[in-house]
C-alpha cells in the first residue's frame, strides 16, 4: 500500500485562503508600519511599494509585457506636460494621500470614499491588458485593481443613470501642465453605464504588482482596454452618474477627431492618420490593430446595430 | 591642415553633422526612449525645419551685418536641410511603412499632413540638384527664380508639423513665427528696416 508523503500537504491546503491572505496582509502591514515608523512616512503611499494581497486573475495574455521602464517613462498625461517624457519628470508634485473619490449623481448611495477604503473595497487582482493609444502605439500592461462594477453595485444607480462621468483632479499647483490651456481642465471622460458595468472595465491602483506610479494616473485610474487610451481617465476624484452623455475633454477640444465611444477600430481612421496598424512599444515592425483591441468577443455585443463610423 | 581648420566651412560642416552624431550615439547606447522610430522621425524632421530656417536667415543676416561673404555658406546649409529631409523621408518609408508602396501611396493621398510634407520634400529635390556652380551658370536668372521655391517649401514644412501634432501647437507656432519673421525681412519694408538698423549700428561704431 502506498503511503502518501505528508509534505504533499501545503499549509494553504489547511488554512482557508481568506484567512491565509488575511494573515499575510497582517504580516505585510506590520512590516510596512515598522518600516514607515523608522523612515517617518506613511506606509504603502509611494510608488514602488509592493501592493499586498494581489491575486492572479484569468485576464492574461500570450503577449510579451511592455517593460516597466517603458510603461512608466512613455506616457500621455497632459496634466504634467504634453511630451511623452514629461509625466515621469513632473508627476512628483502630485500628492496621492490623502485622496478621496466622490461617487455621486443619479444614485441611491452617494458617498465620498477615502482612497484607503477603496483599496479594501474588493480583492485586488492582476490583469494583463493591451493598451492602444489613439496616436498609433500600444503596450501590454499588468494592471492591479478591481472591476469598476464593484463601486457601481454599491452606488445603486437610479433609472436615470445612463452614463458615468469620470473627473480627474484639477489642481495646477500639483499638476503643472494645467497651467497651460492645452485642454479645458479638469479632464473629463465618460462611459455608458453598460460599458462601465462591463467585467473588463477596471479601476487600477497599481501596475507590475506595485503602487501605481504618479505618471500612470495615481492613485486610482480607469482602464478600459477596448477603447483608446485617453478614455481611461487618470487620478480620478469624482465618479458621477448622469442622464445625458458627458462632454469629454477631448470631444470639447476637437469634436471632429475624438468621439464619445472611441473604441479601438482599425477600420475607422482618425481624420489625420490611419488606425489600421500600431507600433507595439519594444517591437520593430508594426502590427495590425485588432477590432476592439482584441476584446471583440467580450464587448462587441454592446455595440450591435450601431454604425461605428458614426459613433466613433 | 591648420589652413583647413581656419576655413569656417569645415566648422559649419561639423556643426551641421552634430544632430546625426547625436542620434547615432543615442541609438548605440539605447537612449532613444520607448519609441525609437518616433524619436528618429521627429528628430530628423525638426532638423530639416531648423536647416531651412537657418538657410533662410542668411540673406537677412547679410543685410543686417553688411557681410556679403555670408552667402558662401548658404549652399551648404541648404544641402544639409535637404540631407535631413532625406533622412526623415527614408525613416518614414523604411522604418515606418517598411517599403509598402500601397500603404505609402494611400498615406500620401489620404493624409493631409503627409501630402504636405511629401510635396515639400519633392520640391526640395530640384533645388538640391541645381545647387552646383555649373547649374547656376547654366540657369542664369532662372536659377534664382527656381530657388525661390524654398519659401513655399518652408511654409509647407511648418504646416506639415502643425497638422500632425495632437493638440499642443506651441512648437509648430514657434517655427511659424520664425518663418514669418524671415519672410517679412525680405519684403521691401523689411529690407529697409534691416538697412536702417545696420546704418545706425555703423554710425554708432564710427
Amino acid at each position: 500500500m502506498l503511503i502518501r508523503q505528508p509534505d504533499d500537504i501545503l499549509p494553504s491546503d489547511i488554512t482557508p485562503p481568506e484567512i491565509h491572505r488575511q494573515r499575510r496582509r497582517f504580516m505585510q502591514g506590520m512590516g510596512a508600519l515598522a518600516a514607515g515608523a523608522v523612515l517617518g512616512v506613511a506606509p504603502d503611499v509611494q510608488a514602488g511599494a509592493k501592493l499586498a494581497g494581489v491575486h492572479a486573475s484569468a485576464y492574461k495574455l500570450d503577449e510579451e509585457k511592455t517593460s516597466f521602464k517603458d510603461v512608466t517613462t512613455y506616457n500621455n498625461f497632459y496634466e504634467f506636460g504634453t511630451g511623452k517624457a514629461d509625466p515621469a519628470e513632473n508627476a512628483g508634485s502630485l500628492k496621492t494621500r490623502p485622496w478621496t473619490v466622490a461617487v455621486e449623481g443619479e444614485i441611491g448611495n452617494p458617498r465620498i470614499y477615502d482612497f484607503d477604503t477603496l483599496l479594501k473595497l474588493a480583492p485586488l487582482e492582476e490583469r494583463v491588458y493591451r493598451m492602444r493609444c489613439v496616436e498609433g502605439w500600444s503596450m501590454v500592461i499588468p494592471w492591479v485593481g478591481f472591476p469598476l462594477r464593484e463601486i457601481i453595485r454599491r452606488a445603486a444607480p437610479t433609472g436615470n443613470a445612463r452614463y458615468v462621468e469620470f473627473v480627474t483632479l484639477d489642481d495646477p499647483g500639483q499638476m503643472p501642465g494645467q497651467r497651460s490651456r492645452v485642454l479645458d481642465w479638469p479632464y473629463v471622460e465618460g462611459l455608458r453605464v453598460d460599458e462601465a458595468m462591463h467585467p473588463l472595465t477596471l479601476l487600477a491602483v497599481g501596475l507590475y504588482g506595485e503602487v501605481l506610479p504618479n505618471q500612470n494616473g495615481a492613485p486610482i485610474r480607469l482602464v478600459v482596454p477596448w477603447k483608446y487610451g485617453f478614455k481611461s481617465a487618470k487620478s480620478i476624484v469624482k465618479i458621477r452618474f448622469v442622464e445625458k452623455q458627458p462632454l469629454t475633454a477631448w470631444m470639447r477640444a476637437t469634436p471632429s477627431e475624438y468621439g464619445f465611444y472611441s473604441n479601438v477600430n482599425p477600420e475607422v481612421d482618425h481624420p489625420r492618420w490611419s488606425q489600421a496598424k500600431e507600433r507595439r512599444i519594444g517591437e520593430f515592425f508594426k502590427r495590425d490593430t485588432l477590432m476592439f483591441n482584441g476584446y471583440g468577443p467580450q464587448v462587441a455585443q454592446m455595440y450591435r446595430g450601431m454604425d461605428l463610423k458614426k459613433y466613433f | 591642415m591648420t589652413a583647413a581648420l581656419r576655413n569656417p566651412k569645415i566648422w559649419i560642416f561639423g556643426i551641421c553633422l552634430l544632430p546625426l552624431v547625436r542620434l547615432t550615439v543615442l541609438g548605440a547606447s539605447g537612449g532613444l526612449g520607448a519609441n525609437p522610430i518616433e524619436f528618429i522621425t521627429h528628430s530628423t524632421g525638426t532638423w530639416t525645419l531648423i536647416g531651412l530656417m537657418v538657410t533662410l536667415s542668411v540673406t537677412p543676416l547679410r543685410r543686417l551685418t553688411g557681410r556679403t561673404d555670408l552667402i558662401r555658406f548658404r549652399r551648404m546649409l541648404g544641402l544639409f536641410a535637404f540631407y535631413y529631409a532625406c533622412l526623415h523621408f527614408i525613416t518614414y518609408i523604411w522604418l515606418d511603412q517598411f517599403f509598402n508602396p500601397a500603404a505609402i501611396a494611400k498615406d500620401i493621398i489620404k493624409r493631409p499632413f503627409i501630402t504636405v510634407g511629401f510635396t515639400a520634400f519633392v520640391l526640395l529635390i530640384p533645388l538640391a540638384a541645381t545647387s552646383t556652380h555649373a547649374m547656376m551658370r547654366r540657369l542664369g536668372r532662372r536659377w534664382q527664380q527656381l530657388h525661390r521655391l524654398i519659401y513655399p517649401v518652408a511654409m509647407l514644412g511648418v504646416i506639415h508639423y502643425g497638422w500632425l501634432v495632437k493638440k499642443d501647437l506651441t512648437e509648430p507656432l514657434i517655427y511659424g513665427a520664425v518663418l514669418a519673421l524671415l519672410l517679412v525681412m525680405r519684403l521691401p519694408w523689411g529690407v529697409m528696416l534691416l538697412q536702417s538698423a545696420r546704418s545706425r549700428f555703423v554710425l554708432a561704431r564710427s
